[in-house]
């Protein structure tokens, strides 16, 4: 009988915990509205000064916010960038619209856990309870599509960061409005750049089983082999992985010396770490996501000479003079404004994840401002027509029907970890050649 | 011929982190042998337990085996409190309420470790070398875990079998009530054995953070582990459960070699459902 109850109780956990693995991480519950409001200094004046009589509206931005759960590293980054631009913007005195009439922004925003089912119950919240005007996307390409049916459901406004899967943008939806550059071109620039390093390298690519990750894997794939580059193991694996053993012994079997993928921060960072452990003689490592966080560097020599494609690096920010002579139009502050004051406001340097959410509200406010409204369809139309530059780099969406909101104005930078004079791991842009701040170690240096 | 390589490279990883399951499993099996109850505050323990070398090593900059010494202790005085006041005044209710008690202290655990550490993962940046046999690399981190894993498992047979109160924890397992007349202190003897229980718990988590970036929710995972390892092993005999993880850990080892990792946990709990539909008493004859 005792046997029996042991059993079947262990039955009901697994099975119940596998159907919870399968929607995404645990966490903890919870349903406080969250409201983030650091104090800034406000350096970057973006908005002209209202008038004294005129009417004050505000608008009301909503998204989930991966407080817990597998999401939480680069979820904060994003929604700390986020609520930078909206307080920079609201002490700056609003936007002041052709009619006098001065918008302000404010945020509603719950924890997602990092669960997709809690993605889709909170955005149907933010629209249909607390009446949000326009929404940002929850962090990653998981729980982002499933907030953008939500919003094109309800025919809400989204603009997306922190989410690069391809997929999303060509189910036909014509509210969404993508910010990072498609996970399909993620690793192509890391090819690139291994074209000059290493022609004849090896290529195992180990990733995530998750849509993004795939949706990365599906384009670096085809466009290395394009490269001439011999893909020796494609390697899936379980998001919440935590023994890289068995699949390090592929990548030994395989022959390879190049290792390719990843996921997101812990997976990333807890395959780097093993990689380093077992010292199996990799040239060179790319991996996704967790390299740009500056998180990362708390593995000590295991990060040394890891590289990771990242969205945009305060070391080889965009500038005003690139804009111009692109011949697109320049909006926002400079990277280094940018990079001071979210520095000032939370003691930390800010990574991509940072810069997307606060330029997901930068292009918000561009697309009010060129719409003169703050009616949704205005905005859309504004958006579609958008051919912008910023710190974060350009900015431009697909309007084919085929895959309507997908960036393809933005390009990426490859960083690697590497020593500074004093021993300390900084980032370093190692790609494209003409922003690169130092030349990247290959091959890595053996432990 | 490359499967048989890759098995063999795979094999002693997945033997050496058995080890390490098993102890896992130990501390779960022996309150459930012993009193009855589901301890749903296992996996948050394993994470403290992870949480412990962290703060040992990071903070103190102290040798994380020696930290063991520590985390030992402490996740001992932990099972106690726990047991005091939350599981005590339950132990004779229906199973129902002990359950709900442990998963209230499961969620209070959680709950101020996401408030303490948040559920960023951790990192304890220590490394013991490797050792290269063929295509085999053996961690030291690893080896000294399997170690260690071996010692706590002999250390709690010895104590159950020639100690005193071991003895007493073996009598209230097989018959409170005729204990309880023969003299033994029932009540004092569960808290000991859930006390061992976390302890167990924790060490397995201290183990564990030396080789596995973690956050508070990751003890969840090895939770799982435990049970499945509860179910092919032997409930409240340490032995049982550490063969119970060894099988498991190889069959985690084995299972790549053969097809993609993603398959693991299907071929890992489609036998752990077969063991029960065909063997529910467990494929070592746990003992009753």
């Amino acid at each position: 009988m005792k046997r029996t109850l042991f059993n079947l109780f262990a039955l009901i956990m697994v099975l119940s915990l596998m159907l919870t693995a399968c929607g995404g991480g645990a966490a903890v519950e919870t349903e406080t509205p969250v409201v983030d409001a650091p104090a800034t200094d406000a350096p970057v004046a973006v908005t002209d000064a209202p008038p004294a009589a005129a009417e004050e509206i505000t608008v009301t931005i909503g998204f989930t916010a991966s407080q817990t759960g597998a999401q939480e590293v680069s979820s904060k980054r994003q929604v700390n960038g986020f609520n930078l631009w909206m307080n920079q913007v609201n002490e700056a005195g609003g936007l002041t619209l052709s009619d006098g009439t001065v918008v302000k922004f404010a945020s509603q925003s719950y924890d997602d856990e990092s669960t997709k089912e809690r993605v889709q119950e909170l955005y149907t919240r933010l629209i249909t309870e607390d009446n949000a005007d326009f929404l940002i996307s929850p962090y990653s390409s998981g729980l982002t599509a499933a907030a953008a049916v939500i919003a094109e459901q309800n025919g809400k406004l989204m603009i997306t960061t922190g989410a690069a899967d391809d997929d999303t943008y060509k189910q036909g939806y014509t509210g969404v409005f993508q910010l990072y550059t498609p996970g399909s071109l993620y690793l192509t620039s890391t090819v690139d750049m291994l074209k000059t390093l290493d022609p004849a390298a090896k290529i195992a690519i180990v990733h995530e089983s998750d849509k993004f990750s795939t949706s990365v894997v599906n384009g670096l794939q085809p466009y290395a082999e394009s490269q001439g580059f011999e893909i020796v193991l494609v390697e899936p694996y379980a998001s919440d992985t935590p023994d890289f053993g068995p699949i390090i012994n592929k990548i030994v079997d395989s022959g390879a010396t190049v290792v390719l993928g990843g996921g997101h921060y812990p997976d990333g960072s807890t395959f780097a770490r093993q990689l380093f452990d077992r010292n199996i003689g990799i040239q060179f490592i790319g991996i996704l996501v967790a390299p740009p966080d500056s998180k990362f560097s708390e593995l000590g020599d295991a990060a040394l000479g890891v590289t990771g494609p990242s969205q945009w690096e305060g070391k080889a920010t965009h500038t005003e003079a690139e804009a111009n002579a692109l011949g697109i139009e320049w909006f926002g502050p400079s990277g280094e404004e940018f990079s001071a004051a979210f520095e000032a406001a939370y003691g930390d340097k800010p990574t991509y994840h940072a810069a997307g959410g606060y330029t997901a509200g930068l292009l918000l406010e561009r697309a009010i401002r060129n719409a003169d409204s703050v009616d949704s369809e205005a905005v859309k139309a504004a958006l579609d027509a958008m051919n912008l530059f910023t710190f974060y780099g350009g900015i431009k969406f697909d309007t084919s029907a085929e895959a309507h909101g997908l960036q393809i104005g933005h390009s990426m930078v490859v960083i690697q970890w590497q020593k500074n004079d004093a021993g300390e791991l900084v980032r370093e842009v190692v790609w494209p050649a003409d922003v690169a701040t130092k030349d990247p170690i290959f091959p890595i240096s053996a432990p | 011929m490359q499967q048989i390589n890759l098995l063999l490279a795979s094999l002693p990883d997945g033997i050496l982190l058995g080890f390490v399951y098993g102890v896992a499993a130990m501390g779960l099996t022996l309150i459930w042998g012993v009193m009855n109850v589901i301890n749903l505050s296992h996996g948050p323990i394993i994470a403290l337990g992870m949480f412990g070398t962290y703060l040992i090593f990071n903070k103190l900059g102290v040798n994380p085996y020696l930290g063991l010494f520590l985390v030992a202790p402490i996740g001992l005085l932990l099972g106690i409190l726990i047991y005091t006041v939350a599981v005590h005044r339950v132990i004779n209710a229906p199973h129902l309420s002990s359950l709900l008690a442990t998963f209230s202290v499961n969620m209070i655990i959680i709950g101020l470790g996401t408030a303490v550490f948040t559920t960023s993962p951790y990192n304890v940046d220590f490394n013991m070398g490797s050792v290269s046999l063929g295509s085999t690399t053996l961690l030291g981190t690893r080896l000294i875990a399997a170690l260690a894993a071996i010692i706590a498992t002999g250390s709690l047979y010895l104590f159950l079998y020639r100690t005193r109160p071991g003895k007493y924890i073996r009598a209230v397992a097989n018959n409170r009530a005729a204990a309880e007349l023969m003299g033994v202190p029932s009540s004092r003897i569960l808290a000991l054995s859930f006390g061992l229980g976390t302890m167990l718990a924790a060490i397995s988590g201290a183990l564990i953070a030396t080789f596995f970036p973690f956050s508070i929710l990751s003890g969840g995972s090895y939770e799982l582990k435990s049970f499945v390892i509860g179910v092919l092993g032997g409930l409240g005999n340490p032995v049982g459960a550490l063969v119970g993880g060894l099988a498991l850990g190889v069959l985690e080892a084995v299972v790549p070699a053969f097809m993609e990792t993603s398959w693991v946990p299907v071929i890992e709990f489609g036998l752990f459902i077969l063991v029960l539909l065909v063997r529910p008493n467990g494929l070592f004859g746990a003992k009753q």
